[in-house]
């Protein structure tokens, strides 16, 4: 399954977003999109996602244009998880996760034994098994991120595109969505596309980052090869320092700016050591 | 609430509008009594106040023009005044007596009184229209305005909504098992500044004073509050006080309008919309301007009730109806409703 | 998931039954039988529910017979059958605009349907109080002006499609119709005032047994399509980010599903006025039972529906006896204080 965007004209009205953008999505790899706020790149995972219809070029699901395909047929090749979804009222996991078998299904044939088959495996492998009864909206955050990931898995599809899944998320659940997806990317070969906000979980995760700027591809590339101070400083408008991650060796960007200063603390610590305090330079600080 | 800034941007333009704009209350109050199935000459006015003498177009200036022009603009400026603090109140554009069913709240207590407790003093009614406004008022809008957590705009509106819907069946009930009321007050209900004696007005008038000028007191207060609960409490305003005070205000004079006129709706939702546009988000301006345009624009579509049907008037309820639903469809077109 | 369902499988056909939404339907298939039986007999002539039941069948005296088969049975049925249909229409409204306090009366398509009926009376309608153009022809006047309302409300809420905006349109244009309808009645003479007042507020007496066949084909044929139509109704209730990447094409079904609700709405209101809030309130006591699942939930607001009005009609024979008040006020003073319930609960969420 190969999907790519070639020529891509994506407007919101008569205000285009992003114009004549190419990029093919690296198969069975994780591919994340980085940016800042309203750079295009939910737009173009939309794109992606056929949520939005491109003015001009096409996105190509395997030599196809999806615009073209079926939209049941694409979404068994292709799933998406939007920024932030929200789950009716007293919606069970259960019934949540046999939604994404929806494409496979139809009205007289709503529970076949594959149907089954991929909801049971999906709530396995988001260890939900003990929570399928229970509704979304009673879960923790992370919890219920995770029910809508097993949604997209019981899509059994070879691509998925996910915006945003740890907005909202605290630390610890972050990371154990992201080291959940990074699970599914190894395992089960899944082509993963998520735009993520932390460059340094993005780096961590990523085999391949795509960096938006002005609804334009800035640089893409391994995390290693493309992030870099200058590019923090042109994609992010910010001065940075690019340090190797100590625990995984992956790019870890330090901002510049003000902050507790321990070092420069330390070394005029010692200056003032040797100097009368000067009341002035207190009260300014 | 998109634009902050209006069109009028430095202090004296604002101030000169705003005399226009009382001038125009007085043109138009003059054509409110000028026209009409018998035209009024400004010569018969003048005579009907200085040398009474009786005649037939004396009688009709001195007892229903005059009395119409001035309900109509007074109606219309504490409609448009209510309007405009229970938008600010509630963060909801389309917030207003009429679609947050406070009008329809005190229209059925008036009905019950006229037809169950056979009340027809107008100082009575006049209260008992307070209640009714009162009470939904607390029940609806206290739901969005007193909580920790707002309500978004879409609860708030179908709450209103459907509080108005309760109401107008249980005043449609009560007509149906009281068909001499039916008579009586259908004409009432929808809304009309036509026939009302001055005395009426009399009545009510010191609830009018009071609550305007209440709400250009509270108005500096409400520019802080607009800035959301947390950070009216954090420069050292009781947020909770303010929204008191402002709701007794919306109370009171959609109560005593409602008293007065009958529930006449979309005007609380027109004119803040277009007082805004003039003078952006600053209320110590808003509050002025509503009134004024608001009386300014109850008092045209008076006028023109009296000539869409010549000779049968139309109520002045269906015609701002008529008026303000486009101009309400227009807004929530254009919020970017999520 | 053994246990709490049953796996159903034969061919191509598969479905899971959730054992709880089969007993809850059970329990209100009784409920709902016993409170037609009770309201059967009862009205300022007391028949015992027993001897209703014979009288249902032709078995009882002849009396009996007359009252129970001639008079209330037409208006129970069309009680229950107008309950149904507002209740379904009102769990697919809810649905779609993926707020649980939508209801076929905030969008306006009561109002339509009020409006085009005064309208209707107005206009055929000579001054002996005679009509010109036969009084059956107004349930279809009703309709048209409910569907027009949902026409006109979706076209105005199409560009840049928001649900929130569908909701708020259809509150401004269901008072623009008020106000008219309010108008005719004013306008018009006083008969026609009070005539209109009662079809507004929602009444089923008088009922008829050629209208509750009519109604009854009406509301099957569009309950098939709604339950066939439930399972995308589901999908859509997740928002359209998730609906669309599961495969389902929005706008047509949008088209449908709003088709559907007003046509369900629509037949109800035709045949007996504007009850209100049974739409709104119909599917909330469903939900909290069977969960929101629509291919449990349609049927089970459907039986709740059905229970509310007959119940609310019984008690507007009985308890001002010998005045008649109008089903729909009690469905409404019941509504109310039950929507301010769920708004308080709301509060904290979303």
């Amino acid at each position: 399954m190969v999907l790519e965007a070639r020529a891509i004209t994506v407007a919101y009205g008569d205000h285009p977003i992003i114009e004549a953008l190419n990029l093919e999505i690296p198969k069975e790899k994780i591919t994340v999109f980085i940016g800042k706020n309203g750079c295009g790149k939910s737009t173009l995972l939309s794109a992606f996602a056929r949520l939005l219809k491109p003015k001009a070029g096409s996105v190509v699901l395997n030599g196809k244009d999806i615009a073209k395909m079926p939209t049941k047929k694409v979404a068994r090749d292709l799933s998406l998880l939007p920024q932030a979804p929200v789950a009716p009222e007293g919606l069970t996991v259960l019934q949540l996760v046999r939604q994404g078998r929806y494409p496979y299904q139809n009205w007289l044939n709503q529970w076949s034994t594959d149907d089954e088959r991929a909801v049971r495996h999906a709530l396995r492998v988001t260890n939900l098994e003990d929570l399928a009864d229970r509704p979304v909206d009673s879960l923790s955050g992370g919890q219920r991120q995770r029910a809508w990931i097993a949604m997209v898995l019981a899509q059994e599809t070879d691509i998925l595109l996910l915006d945003e899944p740890t907005t909202y998320l605290d630390l610890s659940h972050q990371v154990e969505i992201l080291d959940l997806l990074f699970a599914l990317n190894r395992a089960e070969k899944r082509t993963i596309a998520m735009v993520l906000h932390d460059i340094n979980l993005a780096c961590r995760y990523a085999d391949h980052i795509v960096a938006v700027h002005n609804g334009r591809i800035y640089a893409q590339g391994a995390p290693e090869e493309i992030i870099n101070e200058q590019l923090m400083r042109d994609v992010f408008k910010i001065e940075a320092k690019i340090i190797n991650d100590p625990l995984f060796g992956t790019p870890m960007c330090i901002p510049h700016g003000r902050g507790r200063n321990l070092i420069k603390q330390r070394q005029q610590e010692q200056f003032e050591n040797r100097q009368p305090t000067n009341p002035v330079a207190v009260k300014n600080r | 609430m998109s634009e902050v800034a209006g069109v009028l941007k430095n202090p004296v333009a604002k101030g000169i509008g705003l005399f226009l704009c009382a001038t125009l209350v007085i043109i138009c109050m003059y054509l409110s009594v000028w026209l009409g199935i018998t035209n009024v000459d400004w010569r018969d006015i003048l005579h009907a106040y200085t040398h009474f003498s009786g005649t037939n177009i004396e009688i009709i200036v001195r007892e229903t023009r005059v009395p119409r022009a001035l309900i109509a603009a007074a109606v219309g400026a504490s409609l448009a005044i209510s309007g405009a603090l229970m938008q600010g109140l509630t963060r909801n554009p389309l917030a207003s007596p009429g679609i947050l069913g406070i009008n329809a709240g005190a229209g059925f207590f008036i009905v019950i009184a006229l037809s169950f407790l056979h009340i027809s003093s107008m100082s009575a009614l006049a209260w008992i229209a307070f209640l009714g406004a009162a009470l939904t008022s607390v029940i609806v809008y206290g739901l969005g305005a007193f909580g920790t957590e707002r309500l978004t705009p879409v609860k708030l509106t179908l709450a209103g909504a459907s509080m108005a819907a309760f109401f107008s069946s249980l005043t449609q009930g009560v007509l149906t098992a009281d068909q001499q009321s039916l008579d009586a007050v259908i004409y009432w209900l929808v809304g009309s500044v036509q026939g009302r004696s001055f005395t009426l007005l009399l009545h009510v008038l010191p609830y009018f004073v009071i609550g305007w000028i209440g709400a250009l007191l509270i108005a500096a207060k409400m520019n802080t509050l607009a800035l959301g609960d947390a950070v009216a409490t954090g420069v050292g305003q009781n947020p909770l006080i303010v929204k008191m005070a402002a709701g007794l205000i919306v109370i009171l004079l959609a109560g005593s309008s409602v008293a007065i006129a009958g529930p006449i709706g979309f005007i609380g939702i027109i004119v803040p919309h277009m007082s805004k546009w003039f003078v952006g988000q600053d209320y110590r301006w808003l509050i002025p301007y509503s009134a004024l345009l608001g009386a300014i624009l109850l008092l045209l579509a008076d006028i023109s009730a009296r000539f869409v049907m010549m000779p049968q008037e139309v109520p002045v309820g269906i015609m701002t109806a008529v008026i303000g639903t486009p101009f309400f469809i227009t807004i929530a077109r254009k919020g970017g409703w999520r | 998931m053994a246990g709490k369902y049953i796996s159903l499988r034969y061919g191509r056909f598969s479905q899971l039954i959730d054992k709880k939404v089969v007993r809850v339907n059970i329990v209100l298939i009784f409920l709902f039988l016993i409170v037609a039986i009770i309201s059967l007999g009862l009205g300022d002539y007391v028949i015992h529910p027993f001897d209703a039941l014979k009288a249902v069948f032709g078995m009882g005296d002849a009396m009996q017979n007359l009252v129970v088969r001639n008079f209330r049975m037409p208006r129970i049925v069309l009680a229950a059958l107008a309950g149904m249909a507002l209740a379904i229409s009102g769990a697919i409204l809810q649905g779609l605009v993926r707020n649980p306090l939508a209801s076929p009366d905030i969008i306006g398509v009561t109002d339509g349907a009020a409006l085009a009926t005064v309208g209707f009376l107005a206009l055929f309608n000579t001054s002996d109080n005679a009509m010109t153009v036969s009084i059956e022809w107004l349930p279809l006047a009703s309709f048209l002006g409910a569907l027009g309302v949902a026409w006109l409300v979706h076209a105005l809420a199409k560009k840049g499609y928001s649900t929130v905006r569908l909701v708020l349109i259809g509150t401004g244009i269901a008072a623009l119709a008020k106000a008219l309808t309010q108008f005719l009645m004013v306008t018009g003479p006083i008969y026609l005032a009070s005539r209109a007042n009662i079809w507004i507020t929602g009444s089923v007496n008088g009922a008829k047994w050629n209208q509750d066949i009519l109604l009854l084909v009406w509301f099957v044929f569009f309950f098939t399509v709604s339950l066939w139509l439930a399972r995308r109704l589901n999908a859509h209730e997740l928002g359209e980010g998730v609906a669309a990447g599961i495969g389902v094409a929005l706008r047509g079904d949008r088209t449908l599903l709003i088709i559907a609700a007003t046509a369900l709405a629509g037949g109800a209101v035709a045949f007996s006025g504007g009850i209100g809030f049974v739409g709104l309130m119909a599917p909330h006591m469903a939900r909290r039972l069977v969960g929101s699942g629509h291919g449990a939930l349609l049927p089970t607001s459907a039986l709740f529906g059905g229970i509310i009005v007959m119940i609310s009609d019984l008690a507007g024979r009985m308890l001002f006896l010998p005045l008649e008040i109008p089903a729909g006020v009690f469905t409404s003073a019941i509504g109310a204080p039950y929507f301010i319930y769920l708004l308080y609960k709301s509060r904290g969420g979303k």
